[in-house]
């Protein structure tokens, strides 16, 4: 029932434990809107740091010692190594704690896990990234690792929506992108109090009216908010998108991010070993996915 | 497999002498029921009881155990406390194999679960065939007979304990005890027959799961679940006494003031309001009754998808165990539509 996802990095089990955390420093701390930084992470282990594989949409497990856990997607690209980006909202009580941490400070990070982004399949295809709210988190690894990796994907678009300026994730990083030829990059804001925003303003699913899209060689990967997927993701059926294109990130309670812990189970699937990375195909299909 | 015979009279000693390989752990009577514990002596082992109130995954995934000691400067420290313990295991019943088959699966795999498995490899395991009562449907659930996942299994044949010898390790058993088991003959393949199929017409309980799974599909919106969810109580029981029931929450403790700290896991339960609560506020099943019915398609259907059998064994504890009556056999009668649960 489920359309096949090509291997994707395994997390390296270290001491036959795959539930030890390695210890990773924090690098840079940098704020990105309200509650929401950037957080740089490097292994102190130098040759975990450098040999450290994992593919767009995988996640990781991060520790904060004496706190907890928690799974966190990871936001930087493969293509760029040697450290990790967490965009990370201050929600719950470890990220809470994370954000009391200062740089050079140690946490514990274990992965990559899940099964991230079918990049074989969306080789040589067109690409529609489709982001709301919190949703680039994950979706900026595959939005660099496609641009590091430009010869292999055709058209490269990326629709990104907020409320505000100040609430739009990466803004500097994604406004540079605007008036690049080889991506097409529509940015929109439901309201700008600022009067300075000089992109569009009005609700994510109004920028499918500026482009036209092949949905037969496109892939759409879509995250963000409840809200954004039930109006985008009925906008891509309308345009004729197959439901095994659309491909969407989800999140969950995660105790073991192994498959293990029963947490992050929809129907007869874990999030963490089968997904996080879903077709529409297997949400509808899935009971209580969205 | 090697197959032997053991005479009845001469268990106890081959229970003395089995004591070399580790703790003996067996049933015995508390309160009226049943518990697995170690004995202090062979005599508290109830070898014909119906079922224990905790199953036997209690010793591979404990109640509550430390998994890391965090040490600042030191990072995290495996805990291995326990695990080198060696505990024979008598007194299994075929289900309740099965059951740690199925567990096996779940805690290997991509990734194997280094906790449960040494101390798989460190139990024995010594199963003994039953009579079912009342709440037993494992003949319903194919796991009234287990063909391997023990060391020894024992069949009462009367006089006799007819005894199929699963590992190296189960005939090293024998084989220190040699003097005690003789070889089987025809006589006793036949007995073993005559009684397995008057087990086979004892039970009074039965399920039909061939095509659970499409029905659980097409009754996904029934009313049944509202009904269950009004019912249940959400108290976790049955999970807590589910041999199959594996689901743990992790938490990190850490002494006031210090620094360091224990990452410990503890039994969880699908059926708690916080199980599928993510941070910022997001319940994916918020209702008791999507709690209640998570539980019976992860069982029913989710485990035929992923592994290709149901989890459930139809040990019948989860009928025992609920406390406003809840019984897994009439849910699943009820979304057939069938009327009569007793329906051998």
């Amino acid at each position: 029932m489920l359309s096949l996802v090509e291997a994707p990095p395994v997390a390296p089990v270290l001491g036959g434990n795959p539930y030890l955390p390695h210890m990773a420093r924090i690098v840079r701390i940098y704020p990105l809107v309200e509650d929401n930084h950037l957080f740089t992470l490097r292994f102190l282990d130098e040759s975990l740091a450098n040999s450290f594989r994992f593919h767009p949409g995988q996640f990781v497990m991060l520790s904060v010692p004496g706190v907890g856990e928690a799974p966190i997607s990871i936001s930087s690209s493969p293509s760029r190594p040697g450290v990790l980006e967490l965009c990370i909202r201050r929600t719950g009580r470890v990220t809470n704690a994370l954000f009391r941490l200062k740089p050079n400070e140690v946490v514990g990070l274990r992965g990559p896990y899940g099964n991230g982004f079918p990049l074989q399949r969306m080789t040589g295809q067109d690409l529609l990234i489709v982001a709301g709210g919190l949703g680039m988190a994950p979706l900026r690894s595959l939005l660099w690792y496609a641009l590091d990796n430009r010869d292999r994907f055709r058209e490269i678009t990326l629709m990104c929506g907020a409320k505000t300026p100040a609430a739009m994730l990466f803004r500097e990083e994604l406004n540079s992108l605007v008036g690049r030829v080889d991506v097409r990059c529509l940015l929109t804001v439901d309201a700008d109090p600022t009067g300075a925003w000089t992109n569009r303003i009005g609700l994510l699913p109004q920028l499918f009216d500026h482009f036209t899209i092949v949905p037969a060689r496109t892939h759409a990967a879509v995250c963000g908010p409840p809200v954004v997927y039930k109006f985008v993701l009925q906008r891509l059926l309308d345009l004729g998108f197959p439901k095994d294109r659309i491909l969407m990130s989800l999140e969950r309670r995660m105790k073991c991010g192994v498959g293990k812990c029963g947490h992050c189970s929809v129907g007869y699937k874990y999030t963490c070993l089968h997904g996080p990375i879903f077709t529409y195909w297997d949400a509808i299909n899935l009971p209580e996915m969205i | 497999m090697k197959v032997l015979k053991l005479p009845k009279e001469k268990l106890d000693f081959f229970a003395a002498v089995v004591q070399q390989f580790g703790e003996v752990h067996a049933p015995v009577e508390q309160d009226g029921k049943y518990v697995f514990r170690r004995l202090t002596r062979w005599s508290e082992a109830r070898l014909d009881y119906p079922r224990t109130i905790l199953p036997p995954k209690k010793y591979f995934l404990p109640p509550r155990e430390a998994l890391f000691r965090y040490q600042e400067g030191q990072g995290y420290l495996p805990c291995a406390e326990g695990l080198d313990r060696r505990i024979i295991l008598f007194g299994l019943h075929a289900c309740d194999v099965y059951a740690l088959n199925i567990l096996d699966q779940v805690f290997s795999g991509q990734y194997d679960d280094p906790y449960y498995q040494t101390r798989r490899k460190n139990t024995v395991i010594i199963g003994i065939d039953c009579a079912p009562d009342d709440h037993c449907f494992c003949r319903s659930m194919r796991a009234d007979f287990v063909d391997r996942g023990f060391d020894l299994f024992l069949y009462d044949i009367g006089d006799y304990y007819q005894t199929l010898v699963g590992t190296a390790l189960g005939d090293d058993m024998v084989l220190a005890t040699a003097p005690l088991f003789e070889p089987v003959t025809q006589a006793d393949i036949d007995e073993y027959k005559r009684r397995s199929g008057e087990k086979r017409r004892a039970f009074r309980l039965e399920v039909e799961i061939r095509d659970l799974p499409e029905i659980f599909e097409m009754e996904y919106k029934s009313g049944i679940w509202e009904e269950l969810g009004e019912k249940c109580l959400s108290c976790g029981s049955c999970s807590v006494v589910c041999p199959t029931c594996y689901c743990y929450d992790v938490a990190d403790g850490v002494a006031l003031g210090a620094r360091d700290g224990v990452r410990s896991r503890s039994w969880d339960s699908c059926l708690f309001s916080t199980h599928a609560l993510v941070a910022g506020g997001e319940n994916f099943r918020s209702r008791r009754s999507a709690r209640i019915k998570f539980r019976y398609y992860h069982k029913q259907r989710g485990f035929v998808a992923e592994y290709g059998r149901p989890s459930c064994v139809g040990c019948g504890r989860c009928i025992s165990a609920c406390p406003v009556n809840i019984d897994i056999s009439q849910v699943i009668h009820q979304l057939r539509g069938v009327q009569d649960a007793v329906a051998c």
